[in-house]
This record gives C-alpha cells, sequence and structure tokens, in this order.
C-alpha cells in the first residue's frame, strides 16, 4: 500500500516551474532516495510532503489524505524530519531536543526521559554520557545521530531526509549510512532520502527516483537505475563509475 | 558646618535617588510592555518595521529638554510633573527595545525555525520555546542601552517639576554650587552602573 502519493504534482515560484508534473507513489517500508542535481528540485519535492511547501497545482496525498486536508501540525507531528547538522535546537540539550515532539504531544516526563534513552542508544550514543551535553558540544556526526534519534521520537511513520550526512566527513558518512541500513531494519519505517551524491543513493536506496530540471527523469530499483537509458541517469552512473 | 550641608544633602538625595528610580522603572517598564510585543509583531512584516523603526527614530533625535517642553501644553498628557516626564522616557526607550527585539527575532537562523516548523510546532510553540529564548540576550541587551540612557535622561525630567536626581543638577547650576550638581550626577552615574550590572548579569543567566 502506498503511504505517500504525488500526482501530477506542479510547483511554480512566479513564472518559474521548479517541479514539473510529478507523479509517483512511496510504498510502506521502502526507501526512496530523490536523487538529482542542485535545483532540480528534490528538496522541495521532499517539503511537499510535510506540507512545509504546498503544491501550485496537482495533489501530494499522505495515507490517503491531500496535505492540504491535514492540518499541518498532526501531519508533521507524524512525520520525522532529518535535516544537515540535524538542526537541533542550539539552547536545548540533547536530551530536550530528542524529547521535543513527545513533549508537545505531553508525553508524561518518565515516559520521555525513557524514551530518549533507548533512543539515544539506539543510534550510537550513550545516553548517561550525552542527555546533558548541548549541540555545540557534540561532533557533526554525534550532531547528526542525535537528529536521527530526535526524528524517531514519536514513532513516526514516514521520515524525511534532507541531505543529512552532506556536510560530514566521508568516514563518518560511510557509518552514518551503515547505521542508516541498520536502523532501517531494525525499525521497518517507511523513509524518502534527498541526496545528489549517486554513491549514497546506491548505497541507501531501495528505490531511486531521478530529478532532472523538476521532472522525474527515472524511478525504479538501484539494480534498474544502472540500465536506465536516460541521458541524466547516464550522467550520474558515469560518476559512479569514474569513483570505482 | 560642612557636615550639616552633606547631611541635608544625603536626606534630600535620597527622596530624589527615590523618584529617580520609580522614573526610570515605570518608563523602561512601559516601554518594553509597547516595544517587545509590537518587535515579535513586526518580526514577520518588513513594512510596517520599517515604518515602526522610522517612526521610533524620530523620537529618538528630538532634543530632550525640546521633548519635555512639547508635551507640556499637550492636554491630558502633558501638564507639569512626574506623568510629561514618564511619557518622554518612554518615547526615548521604545527604540532601543524594538530595534534590538526585532534584531534578535530575525536573527534566529532560519534553518532552527524550519526544523521546528517541520518538528509540527504551532507559531506560539516557535515563538514561546525557540525564538524568544535566542532572541532573549539581544532583547535585554536592548533593555540595558534602554535603562542606562533613561537614568540619564530622567535628570532633565526636574526641568519640568517631575522631580529625581535632576533636582541637584539644575539647581547646582543655578547657583553655581559644584557640590549640589556633583550630588545629582555622582548618584545618576552609579544608578546607571548598577542598572547596567544588574541586567547584564541578568542577560547571562
Amino acid at each position: 500500500m502506498s503511504v505517500v502519493d504525488f500526482r501530477q504534482v506542479c510547483f511554480r515560484i512566479g513564472e518559474r516551474a521548479i517541479l514539473k508534473d510529478l507523479s509517483f507513489s512511496i510504498e510502506a517500508g521502502e526507501t526512496l532516495v530523490l536523487l538529482g542535481r542542485s535545483g532540480s528540485g528534490k528538496t522541495t519535492a521532499l517539503r511537499l510532503i510535510n506540507s512545509m511547501t504546498l503544491p501550485s497545482s496537482g495533489e501530494v496525498r499522505v495515507e490517503g489524505k491531500t496535505t492540504v486536508e491535514w492540518d499541518p501540525v498532526r501531519l508533521r507531528r507524524g512525520i520525522g524530519y532529518v535535516i544537515q547538522e540535524g538542526g537541533l535546537f542550539p539552547h536545548f540539550t540533547v536530551e530536550r531536543n530528542v524529547g521535543l515532539v513527545p513533549e508537545l504531544e505531553g508525553w508524561p516526563a518518565d515516559r520521555i526521559a525513557n524514551r530518549v534513552g533507548e533512543l539515544l542508544g539506539s543510534v550510537g550514543l550513550p545516553a548517561d554520557d550525552f542527555r546533558g551535553r548541548f549541540p555545540r558540544e557534540l561532533s557533526g556526526g554525534q550532531r547528526q545521530r542525535v537528529g536521527v534519534a530526535r526524528a524517531l521520537a514519536a514513532d513516526p511513520k514516514i521520515l524525511l531526509f534532507d541531505e543529512p550526512f552532506g556536510a560530514l566527513d566521508p568516514v563518518t558518512r560511510l557509518d552514518l549510512q551503515r547505521e542508516f541500513l541498520r536502523l532501517r531494519g531494525a525499525l521497518g519505517k517507511t523513509s524518502v532520502f534527498v541526496t545528489h551524491d549517486v554513491r549514497e543513493a546506491a548505497i541507501l536506496a531501495t528505490r531511486i527516483a531521478l530529478l532532472h530540471e523538476g521532472a522525474l527523469a527515472f524511478i525504479g530499483s538501484p539494480a534498474e537505475f544502472r540500465e536506465s537509458p536516460h541521458p541524466e541517469a547516464r550522467a550520474f552512473l558515469e560518476v559512479l563509475k569514474s569513483a570505482e | 558646618m560642612l557636615s550639616d550641608v552633606l547631611q541635608d544633602l544625603l536626606d534630600e538625595g535620597l527622596g530624589l535617588l527615590g523618584e529617580h528610580l520609580v522614573l526610570v522603572m515605570t518608563s523602561v517598564l512601559i516601554a518594553a510592555g509597547i516595544a517587545i510585543p509590537l518587535g515579535l509583531l513586526l518580526a514577520s512584516n518588513p513594512h510596517g518595521r520599517r515604518w515602526a523603526l522610522g517612526i521610533a527614530s524620530i523620537g529618538q533625535t528630538i532634543p530632550s529638554l525640546a521633548l519635555f517642553g512639547f508635551l507640556i501644553p499637550i492636554p491630558f498628557i502633558g501638564g507639569i510633573g512626574p506623568r510629561t516626564a514618564i511619557i518622554a522616557l518612554v518615547i526615548y526607550a521604545l527604540l532601543p527595545i524594538l530595534r534590538n527585539t526585532v534584531t534578535g527575532i530575525l536573527g534566529v537562523d532560519p534553518v532552527i525555525r524550519d526544523s521546528a516548523v517541520a518538528m509540527g510546532m504551532t507559531r506560539g510553540q516557535i515563538l514561546r520555546l525557540v525564538e524568544l529564548p535566542l532572541a532573549k540576550p539581544t532583547i535585554i541587551a536592548g533593555l540595558r542601552i534602554a535603562t542606562v540612557t533613561t537614568v540619564g535622561t530622567a535628570t532633565i525630567a526636574a526641568a519640568i517639576g517631575a522631580g529625581g536626581l535632576g533636582v541637584f543638577i539644575f539647581r547646582g547650576i543655578a547657583s553655581v554650587d559644584k557640590i549640589q550638581i556633583l550630588a545629582g550626577a555622582i548618584p545618576a552615574a552609579l544608578l546607571a552602573l548598577a542598572a547596567d550590572g544588574l541586567l547584564g548579569w541578568l542577560e547571562k543567566r
């Protein structure tokens, strides 16, 4: 069953078309990687899912309901969102950052504390050591882990990742990509992952959606992607080959 | 004999210091009560912001003695006494508080605000949990500037019969009495320093 449906979605800013007639579905439990160059519209496509952006025409359905019909607050609390550097609140401790959505949802304090401990453990940060720290006291990789823990806090069905590992060094990046795969295996959440890194897409994706100048150039499994004749797909595959 | 003079100055001075404190605190509190909420509103309204900051800047450029003079003949808000003085002092204190509130809110990293929206925080929650705490040091810095300048400007309020430490200064000038001038100026300066220190401590907490 599809969790997210894009139906003929266009998004324009003034006269400029950012997304052109996007139609595809995201299935439960899959990791769809939105791949594309800078300016291809992939981040905009991601933000359409949690109604940070609304389509100019067409509709995006999440669990059957369009993002216009959804109460934005309810929709977003059910969708985890991870961005570069985690987007952590600098004035909150790790504990408060991770426990924020549960706090907004009115969970009792002891349940939040338990949940935070459990989540920090699951992203590889010993809770006793980390819960009292502030984001400035963490490395880039640790901040990113906290960002992931925060997105998972209220057990959302869908996770959105906007180039989360973009600012990390390659070694830390690989670490976190492995962590992502391990967590995905354990949690089975539906994930949408934006990246311009074709290698990252090849590692993480169960399906790849390639965006080119705001239009969907290709969608399919990584294996199918390697066979795609689309010039933009070939361009990305060149990058992959040159790295090998 | 000299000690009698000093004793008189001290007795009168404590009363004037009290009046001065009341003038400053009332004015800064009223100014903050207007400027902080207004600043929060204006942070998301560039057009209104230009106007409000422009008007507040004009208020600030009027020489204080002239402003006190202008206000006296105005019905209801004017007249002789502390009320007129407080209105003038509020006008002066508005700009630094308003400007710093706007700067503080606009200075919140857009990425942080974006991630607050994405987490499903309501407008009020973003303001209360994210924007205000992050803007707090800048807002308090504005309050500090407003308080320190108000302590100084309030000495001029004596010219329109509002009392305060300015009474010593004006009397000292009129009677060419340095001790009287200093008896007004030194406590005013110390008061400014103390207020600055107190708010500085608050800023760090």
